[in-house]
């Protein structure tokens, strides 16, 4: 997983290879690397250049093809932000995600990496078992669970509550994190420990002095991916949350703002831009550290 | 516990309390940094997978216990149409969008793979479908496929004026049908890609020269080195692939709701109508239960991945 993070050195000199040898021609490698690259690029940006473009048009704009070029705003409003943020209760969505999000990325890191440092560095018979038994849990999708997860919370009295959330995302976020952190464990020299066991220090204390710190692009790489993870779950809080206020954004907008007959869509496609923002400038943060997550859980 | 830390002067001063003693001994240790994970997935995970499963045979609906009733849900779903229906379109959905991924991902990280100018910009834009909440892109996609004011029907219609009229992307069964798998494909394109991207990375470059020392062609790097070098990661990501493609939710919910007709349900979609929304909880968990089979089945397609990858390097380089 870490040569991931250090694989920009090593690609280089992979794809160069091939390069030079086979690619002749300019033209030849214009027709079949930009070109396709091109259309990749411009089909999986577009739907987002259509969301941002439509939460700024006035509505006279949006649904009139023939008189205004569709692809352009010629007087971009804000109307429909506006609409959102003081007709709506879509800063309390905002709120309430943000809080569930942080929750649960909390709460699944705590019990991650200590799940992890008792698998990979307390080491004992059958931990292997243990690791394997949670990445299995990885393996059973929410779709399955959600109908009996809705009785269970019922019986906790957490039915329409935020707390309900946090306390289940975990099932889905443990799992991943804890992956990742047995790999990055795995990275760090066991004979630091041995030298601090020498020296006199506790269990704990390693954990906290030596092993986290060492750990710390794991840790944010999960962390990371466990907010956006939780920040995009959709079929638990549209199953446990039934209140308006208690919704998180993807459910709120779904159900809240898509009304009647009349579709607004200004207004939907704002929503969906300004819920997506957090996530994406969360990303444009730490593009490198989720790269690295998501190749390195699939390879683990 | 920082006492044990200090320089001690003399062995007196050692004298760790009994909860230092007690979090230095190793058993109570493991016991308490596996009980938080344990406990989360016991309580939210494990016992729910179980209870979905007693449910499934019993009556239960919202507000009412039900009792046992043995096979019954699973007789009724089993002469059920809208079921049956939903079982065909999670299958295609699953094959044909999975297809889909595979072949345009794959394409797409041999192209990554190439050595060109802003390659860690681009690799960060392509992975953005991904991270982006998937109910708000769908919603994007529901706008797209707009019967009136569907953009992709301006393009055909007004630019290119390949089509007379607009198509109606959600109003029948099959354009409906094609319009959630094309949304689908969309959006698991990027995680594919650059999981792949990172397989294609740990291939030697020597292979390459060789081979072309040898004389082989572009497509036979391609198929006798590049295909079998990547089977191992291939097998795993298309496991996670398959098996949420099969109980995806999301999209089929914010785009159609399983409409027009009921011909777009997928099972968890039908679960989730049957289950939550009609209240019927028995009959909600029998359709969830009904996909475990899939799952079990994709599950081990992985596992026999896997095998051959044991086979292929020898037990000892894992």
């Amino acid at each position: 997983m870490t040569d991931v993070a250090a694989s920009p050195g090593n690609t280089n000199v992979a794809s160069a290879t091939p390069d030079t040898m086979a690619w002749d021609s300019r033209a030849r490698r214009v027709m079949m690397i930009y070109l396709p690259l091109a259309c990749f690029v411009l089909i999986l940006l577009f739907p987002f250049y259509w969301m941002a473009i439509t939460s700024f048009k006035p509505n006279a704009e949006l649904l009139n093809y023939k008189e205004h070029n569709p692809f352009w705003i010629s007087s971009p409003t804000l109307a429909h932000i506006k609409h959102l943020l003081f007709n709506t209760a879509y800063p309390t969505w905002l709120k309430t995600t943000m809080f569930v999000a942080i929750g649960s990325t909390f709460l699944s890191l705590f019990a991650s990496t200590l799940a992890a440092y008792a698998i990979e560095r307390l080491r004992f018979r059958g931990s292997p078992y243990v690791g394997l038994g949670i990445y299995l849990a990885y393996l059973v999708p929410p779709s399955i669970l959600f109908i009996p997860l809705a009785t269970v919370i019922v019986q906790f009295g957490l039915f329409d509550s935020p707390m309900a959330l946090i306390l289940v995302y975990p099932t889905f976020l443990v799992p991943f994190c804890t992956w990742l952190l047995i790999g990055y464990f795995k990275s760090i020299p066991y004979e630091l420990e041995e030298c601090a066991l020498v020296d006199g220090a506790t269990r704990l204390q390693i954990l906290r002095r030596i092993t986290l710190p060492l750990a710390v692009p794991g840790l944010i790489s999960a962390g990371i991916f466990s907010f956006t993870l939780s920040w995009n779950e959709f079929i638990y809080a549209l199953a446990f949350i039934q209140s308006g206020a208690n919704k998180t954004v993807p459910v709120a907008i779904l159900t809240e703002l898509v009304t009647g007959d009349v579709y607004q869509w200004g207004a939907l496609m704002a929503g969906s831009l300004l819920g997506s923002l957090p996530v994406a400038l969360f990303y444009s943060l730490f593009v490198d550290y989720y790269v690295s997550s998501l190749t390195g859980a699939v390879k683990e | 516990m920082s006492v044990t830390t200090l320089p001690s002067r003399g062995i007196a001063v050692r004298q760790p309390g009994w909860i230092a003693r007690l979090l230095d001994y190793k058993p109570f240790l493991i016991v308490m940094c596996l009980a938080p994970a344990i406990g989360l997935l016991t309580v939210f995970l494990t016992y729910p997978l179980g209870l979905g499963v007693w449910l499934a045979f019993t009556d239960t609906t919202i507000g009412r216990r039900g009792i046992y009733i043995g096979l019954e849900n699973f007789q009724y779903l089993w002469t059920d149409p809208l079921w049956w229906g939903a079982v065909f379109y999670s299958v295609f959905y699953t094959a044909i969008a999975t297809f889909g991924k595979f072949a345009l991902g794959f394409w797409l990280a041999l192209l990554l793979n190439n050595h060109f100018p802003l390659k860690s910009l681009l690799r960060a834009i392509v992975l953005l479908p991904w991270i982006v909440p998937t109910v708000l892109s769908a919603l994007a996609f529901w706008w797209i496929y707009d019967p009136q004011f569907s953009i992709i029907s301006y393009l055909l219609v007004e630019v290119l004026g390949v089509r007379s009229t607009n198509i109606d992307f959600l109003g029948t069964p099959w354009p409906a049908r094609f319009s959630l798998i094309a949304a689908n494909i969309w959006r698991g394109i990027p995680f594919v890609a650059i999981s792949l991207l990172a397989g294609l990375q740990t291939i030697s470059p020597s292979l390459y020269e060789a081979a072309m020392l040898d004389g082989a062609s572009a497509w036979q790097r391609f198929r006798y080195i590049t295909f079998p070098m990547m089977m191992p990661i291939l097998a795993i990501v298309m496991t996670f692939s398959i098996i949420f493609t099969f109980t995806d939710f999301q999209l089929v919910y914010a785009i159609t709701r399983g409409g027009p007709v009921n011909s777009t349900h997928l099972l968890a979609t039908l679960a989730f109508q049957r289950g939550i929304a009609g209240g019927e909880l028995g009959e909600g968990a029998a359709i969830a239960v009904s996909m475990i089979p899939f799952l079990v089945f994709a599950t081990l397609f992985s596992y026999f991945g896997l095998a051959r990858r044991k086979w292929q390097q020898g037990e000892a380089n894992d």
